[in-house]
């Protein structure tokens, strides 16, 4: 039986409104990953931001080595070997690398910060977690998923003894997530425990040893990784049990709604032309950086392009402004909700209605009627989980925040929808959710562009797959000639 | 803890909801208006007078004109620095215009008007295109500005004698009883509400003050907003200089000096926050209200009058503080 490193009991908290814990509990052995498994809103983060000292809870007792342990802030919870890698880069955008790993424990000399000693130590930690970058390099010129290595590097550097990992890969390509799966089996070896939350069942069946599933703020129970299965999993999650996760019906698509044809800029795109068709879903597929998310916005006018043309239904709408064009009936989702999707402080209703204002504002007029069947509607059509349409955006979970989004691109009523990784950071129910939207909105004739990481769900979901990499389209691929070694030979093609 | 009082079966009335939105949002600041005006009332036995009162307003008037410029700047994240130069600048070019020059009265309104405009809208053009910091930018303008007021003065004040008209703009008293500078300060209000409530360009001020980049996604040409609050700024700043050069039957280039810091303090108390994307009309309307009758107070208690700057510091320093609180408060209940 090996030690027991961590013990969570009864642990309960209350936010004004939501009771977010109930009687929740963890139990982590040392050297072991445990999975943490939850629907959004199960508790998962709250539970772990109880560990990292950044909550306190209202009821219920934590243990770290037997000892009962009192973790009243972050500081304190890092002092007791606690180390948290959040879903989003904690780090300092203009300091170094290396300075970003010592912050706050710089490497002295004399009394002056030595940069010598610091790139080299950092570089032995980066050397750990396989991240081939040069110390002295300012983070903000890495790419988000290796700033996230920087981070996983830098809490390798503090004397750990569990380290916590809220979502890790959700921004890393295959190769960095292979990367890191290797050095969570290294810091396995070391006795480190690992508590690691996904929502990717694939990778909890990957990496973990046991898995603990949570529910409505409660504790669902712990099973071993190796003796379940994916619906068991699923079953516990959402407490039902989920048939189709992939649904979609495939249609003859109609005529030609979107024609990009030798889309260039200064330095990422170079001459990418593709169509999309009435009534069918369009998957681009593609390591981190490959460029779909740059191509995509370059045909919405959010990003600057050099050369080619855009024709929506055979007009030429080059060059408008993003607003014209939501007007010819085209409409992008953004990738990163919390920077690019939504307005944090701002209302659901406020989200939903900021891209259709013409349709309920008229000089000096507002139909607040006309908003309220709007933003009544998203939510009823989307099914998102709030109080109220006045609920601010920020307090939502992230599958309901991402929901919020998509409806506020809805409610356009676009006929092309582009979307950029709409399930990123969502749980499976939420998934199955889009998933099943996506379909009816395909079924009624929209034509769907998805920009997505997963392999799983480019395959089940798309009529044709557009691969790109390094700002070139590589391939595309009928359905009926998908292949997932094709698909993967055409994402990591180089330039020769 | 006192007892919670549902009010959420209003909140969808016609003319209960707005109201009780608007007491919740700005619970604080009335509070400390209504018991900074208790106290006066108690200690200045003229504090509460109708002719007090009205000379608090027509004092207040251009603090008010420049806070509701300055608030549009402040919901965008940033801030409008012009205010007191642009007051000295345009209240000494109109009365150049007419005294030296000989143009009539409304000429040189609108020459005035379109140097505040055209000021504000260069501010919003480098700031909307060029990214350097607004604050830099209309500080840059402020010292132009002021530079201007000295030149075109020649350095010294210019009383006006030719028209005896444009003095009324600044001394009128509607009905006998109204100064008209409080008239305009309400109808400006009013129009700011219709604008950051009733057209679409209002929800596009809180969107980019919000998140600048999810605006951009939604179609919302975010320098055109830019342009256009830093233009109505400027044409406020200007108003606000006629309307003082009015009121003293004089150009002075050397006035005003600080104005625009009464005006981003009045907004801040009323709760529009640095940060951007926060702040409603009627909060700035309390908040330019106290900053009246706190100077207003204090010359009543015969308080010299240099504690009246170190006193509304104080306050400032108070507001943003509570303000930054607010915010903690906001972000950590959305984790």
């Amino acid at each position: 039986m090996p030690k027991t490193l961590v013990e969570m009991k009864n642990i309960s908290k209350s936010f004004p409104g939501v009771k977010a814990l109930d009687n929740a509990q963890l139990t982590l052995y040392e050297g072991e990953v445990l999975g943490l498994l939850g629907e959004n809103g199960a508790g998962k983060s709250t539970l772990m931001n109880v560990l990292g000292g950044v909550y306190k809870p209202d009821e219920g007792t934590i243990s770290i080595d037997g000892k009962e342990a009192k973790i009243n802030s972050v500081v304190e919870a890092q002092n007791l070997g606690v180390a948290f890698i959040h879903q989003e880069i904690a780090l300092v955008p203009y300091l170094s690398v290396a300075e970003n790993i010592f912050l706050g424990r710089e490497r002295m000399t004399a009394g002056m910060v030595d940069q010598k000693k610091m790139y080299k130590e950092a570089k032995q930690w980066l050397d750990m977690v396989g991240l081939d970058v040069n110390p002295a390099t300012m983070l903000c010129r890495l790419s988000i998923g290796r700033q996230q290595m920087v981070e996983i590097a830098k809490a390798c550097s503090l004397n750990m003894k569990l380290l916590i990992m809220d979502e890790p890969t959700s921004s890393l390509s295959e190769s960095e997530v292979d990367s890191l799966f290797a050095m969570i089996n290294k810091l396995k070896a070391q006795g480190i425990g690992i508590i690691y939350i996904s929502h990717k069942l694939s990778e909890i069946f990957t990496i973990t040893d046991r898995v603990c599933v949570m529910r409505d703020g409660g504790y669902v129970g712990t099973i071993i990784t190796k003796k379940s299965s994916e619906s068991e999993l699923v079953q516990m999650m959402v407490g039902r049990e989920l048939n189709n996760y992939y649904v979609r019906t495939f249609n003859r698509p109609g005529e030609v709604m979107l024609d990009v044809q030798h889309v260039s800029s200064n330095t990422r795109l170079k001459d990418c032309s593709f169509q999309v068709r009435r009534g069918e879903i369009l998957g681009f597929y593609g390591l981190v950086g490959a460029g779909r998310s740059e191509l995509l916005k370059a045909v919405m006018g959010l990003y600057p392009r050099t050369e080619g043309k855009v024709f929506i239904k055979g007009e030429d709408v080059t060059g408008l402004p993003t607003m014209k064009l939501q007007d010819k009936g085209i409409a992008l989702v953004p990738e990163n909700r919390k920077l690019e999707g939504l307005i944090l402080k701002n209302s659901i209703s406020f989200n939903m209605s900021i891209a259709v204002l013409k349709k309920f504002i008229n000089h000096l007029h507002v139909n607040y009627k006309r908003e309220r069947e709007i933003v009544d509607n998203g939510i009823r059509t989307l099914a998102v989980k709030t109080p109220s349409r006045d609920q601010r955006v920020g307090n939502l979970s992230g599958g309901n925040q991402q929901k919020v989004v998509l409806a506020k691109w809805l409610a356009a009523e676009p006929e092309i929808l582009i979307l950029d990784e709409p399930t990123r950071g969502v749980d499976v129910g939420a998934k199955a959710e889009i998933y099943k939207i996506m379909n009816e909105l395909a079924a009624k004739g929209m034509a769907i562009v998805m920009i997505s990481s997963e392999m799983p769900e480019v395959l089940n979901m798309c009529d044709r797959i557009v691969v790109m990499s390094e700002g070139r389209i590589r391939g595309e691929l009928e359905r009926s000639e998908f292949e997932q070694e094709r698909i993967l030979h055409y994402a990591i093609a180089e330039e020769v | 803890m006192g007892k919670k009082i549902d009010t959420s079966k209003y909140e969808d009335h016609v003319i209960l909801g707005p109201v009780i939105r608007y007491l919740k949002s700005n619970l604080g600041i009335l509070l400390a208006f209504l018991i900074l005006c208790i106290v006066l009332s108690i200690a200045a036995d003229n504090f509460l007078t109708v002719n007090n009162w009205l000379t608090i307003l027509r004092t207040v008037s251009t603090t008010g004109y420049l806070a509701i410029g300055v608030m549009l700047a402040i919901m965008l994240g940033g801030i409008d620095l012009v205010g007191g130069a642009m007051i000295a600048c345009t209240g000494c070019l109109t009365v150049v215009c007419m005294e030296r020059w000989g143009l009539p009265m409304v000429v040189a309104i609108i020459i005035g008007l379109a140097v505040g405009i055209v000021a504000g809208f260069i501010n919003g053009w480098i700031i909307a295109y060029s990214g350097i910091h607004p604050f830099v930018v209309t500080l840059a303008m402020q010292s132009i500005l002021r530079g201007a007021a000295y030149l075109i003065a020649d350095g010294q004040p210019v009383p006006l004698y030719v028209n005896d008209v444009y003095p009324t703009i600044g001394t009128g008293l509607l009905g006998g009883l109204v100064p008209y500078p409080v008239i305009y300060m309400l109808i400006f209000f009013f129009l700011q509400y219709l604008l950051l409530n009733k057209t679409k360009m209002g929800r596009y001020i809180y969107a980019v003050g919000g998140n600048a980049t999810a605006a951009q996604f939604s179609g919302i040409d975010i320098k055109k907003v830019k342009i256009m609050v830093w233009t109505i700024s400027g044409f406020l700043s200007a108003f606000a200089g006629i309307v003082l050069s009015a009121r003293l039957s004089s150009g002075q280039p050397s006035t005003s000096v600080g104005a625009e810091t009464d005006a981003i303090a009045a907004c801040v108390l009323g709760g529009t926050s640095m940060y951007g994307g926060v702040g409603c009309t009627g909060g700035v309307l309390i908040g330019v209200l106290v900053i009246g009758v706190i100077t207003n107070g204090l010359t009543l208690l015969h308080v010299n009058s240099n504690w009246q700057y170190v006193a509304k510091g104080v306050i400032i320093l108070l507001a943003v503080y509570i303000d930054m609180i607010r915010q903690n408060k906001m972000q950590s209940r959305s984790e």
